[in-house]
Order: C-alpha cells, then structure tokens, then sequence
C-alpha cells in the first residue's frame, strides 16, 4: 500500500443533483461516520486531489466545469459518479437540460447508485476507488520504467 | 481611488457544496458590487409535468431539494389537493406538521454547521452535525428515508407514527432540545462570532420588503411574515407565532434561527399531545382542474407552488418560486460594501439552497 491510499484526498464538486446527495457526503465527514479516522480529507483545491467525487448529472453549463477540475487534478485521479443522478441521470433523465449521468463526460471508475446514497454507500466507494487509484500508480511507474 | 478588481467566487467553492457563481467587484478589500451567474443546476424539471403523471409527480417535488425535499412534496399535494377539493384526514395534517418541523430543526442544524464553518468555528461544525444525525435517525424511524422521505402523498400521508412510537420520540426530542438549545446559546454568546456577525450584512426593514427577502432573512430584519400563520396543515390548531427580531444583520439572523429551531421542538410536543387516532388518507378519484398557488414555510423562507392543470392525467404547467430564488436581491444588496473576508459569512446567512433555486 503507497501513500496515496493511506490518505487519499477527495474534492467534491455537486453537478446538477438536488443537494441531497451533497448532504450525505458532508454528513460521511461528520463525527458518527467520520471518514477522516481513515485519512480521507476533503479539499477545496483539484491540484490536491486524488479523488473527485461527483454527485448530480452533467447539463451543458456545467461541463467545462467539471472538466476543468478534472484536468486540473494530478495523475493518477479516480472520478466516482456518487448518486443515481450522476450515474444515469436518475429521476431527471428525462429533462431538457440534463445529458445525463457524469459518464457522459468523464472516465467513471466507482458508481454509486442511490437516491439519496448512504453515507456508508460513499465510505465503501472511496476505499473501492482507492484501490484503483493503486492500481492506476503501478500502471504508471510501470510505464514510466519501460 | 484605489482600482477596481474582479474576483471570481464558485462555482466549486469550499464553503458551499453546491455551485454559484458571483463576480466580486472589489476595491482594495471592499466589495463594490456582486454580480451572480447561476445556472449550474438547472435541471428543468417543472417541464417534467408533461411527462410524469399528477400522482408521480410528488417523487420529482420531493427532489427539487435534498435538504427541505419534505416540505417541497407537501406543498405540491396541497396544490393538487385544492384542485381536486379533496379533504385531508386530521390525522395526516398533524403528521405532515410533525415531519415538517423536523425538516426544519435538521435544516436549521445544518446551516449553523455551515455557517460556522465559514468563518473557521471547526468544532461548532461537528457538533450541530453530530446532533442533526440524530434527528435524521428519526425521520429515518418513522418514514423510511434519510434526506427523500416519500411519505407525503395526494390526500394524505404514506405512513403512520404509533401511539408508543410517538412517545418514545418525544422523550428522545426532549433531550435533543436540550442539547440544541445549549449550542445555539454557545454560538450567540461567543464574541469572536458576535465580532464577526454583528453589524455585517446589514438589511433594513425597508430593503427587506422592497427587495422581497422571505424566511428568516426577512423577519431577522423585523418583519412578522412566516406563511404557517395562515395555519395550513396543523398549524392553526397547535397555534404559531413568528419568530421576529430587528437586528437586521447576520446576528440577527442566527438569533432568528436559534429561536426558531426550539420553536420547532415545542410545535412538535403539541401536535403529540393533539393528535387523535384516525385514517391516514382519502382515495384519490378523477383528475384536477383549474389553477391554484400554494404556499408554505420552508426552513428558508416562503415557497409558492403554481399548478395549472386541464382536467387530464398530466398538469399543464407547474411553477415554483423557491425562497433561495427570493433571497438573490437581498443578498446582492448586503454584499455590496462588505469586506471581502465576510462574504462566505453573508451568503451562508441567507442559507442559500442553490438546488431549490435553480430547479
């Protein structure tokens, strides 16, 4: 185990959802699920991230958005798409200004279904989504060797 | 004459988990002028009417917002109620009453963690979100949901509370009251938080009614406006009076809120002790007609729902004004002359519901 998933920093950025998924992912830092005990910190800035935890769809005003962060995020990054709202969309798929799930822009590596999600959901994401983001850094050093 | 700068706020900002964008104009480290851009979170989903039927469109009310979703399902049905003339038992009435007094005391909780946060009050933060657990834990015992509880339905309630149920939760609350109110007493009596709330953000009773502010912001300013005196649901029978102060500043509407929230654990008290056994809901027959606007008290201030349906299965039009969206001017005009350093303060004051306001 490296040092990125002991500590792994995650950046919260809310799409289109209706804050109830934002809620629960604060609520996750809070003293009764406390994810902090594990390292996970959340940051403000994407240039400390290692993890961007998307909740909400993608619309067209938000795309650059997100992008943005995401570009701005060092190598290797994990994008989990936390609701039922950024993996499909959800109850506004049918909307006119929603594209759909964070996929629609985004490699997506953890889906978390929910309406709301569960903090515990998003707990059991973020130790999936450290797993890929090792997975991720041998990748690259092995790359980086050859 | 110092010049002028433009200093982009949001839209992923870390004091606010949803996104806004303002453009602060600033001199030195005074804010000229604030210039939002919203727009993130629009989903569209009052055109959803055209797609979900009358009955299923209480799940996609309830999901115009995470935090009062509750209170946003509850006035829907009342407009629909009101179209169809429907009747709803006494019994419901209380429990809607029940359930959105709880919404409000979690609401409240959470914005005075978010509010202390913005100014760096780290432990205030976990504490009052380590209290507002316990009341979801709550709501999750009675409705099943956490933050959607889709218990409220055309004609009545979904679920019921029993008797021992009931009383088990009114012991549990009243320790809960204790507690809150210990924490709001830490929060208004601190002078680090007095010094940074007191006189900031000024609105004056003038401005707040010519600017429309709603909720809290409105009566922190000293006017006596809260929609539950019209005495919809149980309002009437378990008797409300507004919680008013006239600072007018941030203080003021921490003051407001405070009062409020153990207002709210007072309210629920009534409605146990008032409520009778009977049925929970009526059959809903026939489809609405006509146009109707319903109005309640959200955690935030007054929404206003506008139904215009046509006699079919699908409504024709359907319009919120959520208080978030009412509170934009008020708030633009107290950020202009701020210091830079206070407007995370000022724009958690409002207790901003970006979802609500954008839809």
């Amino acid at each position: 185990m490296g040092m990125l998933s002991k500590s792994p920093w995650v950046i919260h950025y809310d799409g289109s959802s209706c804050n109830g998924c934002d809620i629960e992912v604060l609520a996750a830092l809070m003293p009764r699920f406390d994810v902090e005990r594990f390292g996970v910190v959340n940051t403000g800035n994407p240039k400390h991230a290692d993890i961007l935890l998307l909740t909400g769809s993608i619309n067209e005003q938000n795309k650059p958005v997100v992008l943005n962060i995401y570009e701005q995020m060092p190598n290797p990054k994990v994008v989990l798409a936390v609701g039922i709202c950024a993996t499909s969309g959800g109850i506004f798929r049918e909307c006119y200004n929603v594209l759909g799930g964070a996929d629609k822009v985004l490699p997506v590596d953890v889906y978390v279904p929910g309406c709301a999600v569960r903090p515990e959901a998003i707990i059991d994401a973020v130790v999936k989504g450290v797993g890929i983001l090792e997975q991720k850094r041998a990748a690259m050093l092995a790359a980086q060797k050859a | 004459m110092s010049e002028r700068t433009i200093i982009p706020f949001g839209p992923q900002h870390p004091v606010l988990p949803e996104p806004i964008h303002l453009d602060l104009v600033v001199e030195d480290e005074k804010v000229v002028e604030a210039i939002p851009s919203i727009g993130f979170i629009h989903r569209g989903l009052e055109r959803l009417v055209e797609k979900k039927d009358f009955i299923d469109f209480v799940y996609v009310a309830e999901r115009i917002c995470g935090i009062c979703s509750f209170i946003h399902g509850l006035t829907y049905c009342m407009s629909i109620e009101e179209l169809m003339k429907i009747d709803v038992p006494e019994r419901a009435h209380y429990l809607r009453t029940i359930w959105s007094e709880l919404s409000r005391i979690h609401s409240h909780l959470l914005w005075l963690g978010l509010t202390a946060d913005s100014f760096g009050f780290e432990s205030m933060f976990m504490q009052s979100w380590r209290l507002r657990e316990y009341i979801l834990d709550i709501i999750e015992e009675t409705t099943g949901g956490r933050v959607i509880f889709g218990s409220a339905k055309i004609g009545g309630v979904r679920r019921d509370i029993s008797p021992e149920k009931m009383a088990e939760i009114i012991k549990k609350l009243r320790g809960y009251q204790k507690d809150v109110r210990a924490l709001f007493e830490e929060l208004l009596k601190d002078e680090t938080v007095k010094h940074r709330m007191k006189g900031v953000g000024l609105l004056s009773k003038e401005e707040a009614k010519s600017l429309g502010a709603v909720g809290p912001m409105l009566r922190a300013s000293g006017v006596a406006q809260d929609i539950r005196m019209m005495g919809y649901a149980s309002y009437a029978k378990i008797g409300f009076e507004p919680v008013v102060e006239t600072g007018g500043d941030c203080f003021a509407r921490c003051q407001v809120r405070a009062r409020e929230t153990d207002a709210s654990f007072d309210m629920i008290y009534r409605c146990a002790e008032q409520m009778k056994e009977g049925s929970l809901d009526v059959k809903v027959t026939g489809f609405p007609n006509g146009e109707f606007f319903a109005r309640s008290e959200q955690p935030r201030g007054e929404v206003i729902y506008y139904a215009k349906a046509n006699g079919t299965k699908f409504l024709e039009r359907m319009r919120v004004r959520t208080p978030t969206f009412a509170n934009i001017p008020p708030l633009l005009s107290t950020l202009r002359g701020c210091q830079l350093a206070d407007v995370p303060v000022i724009i958690l004051t409002i207790d901003p519901c970006i979802s609500c306001a954008e839809r």
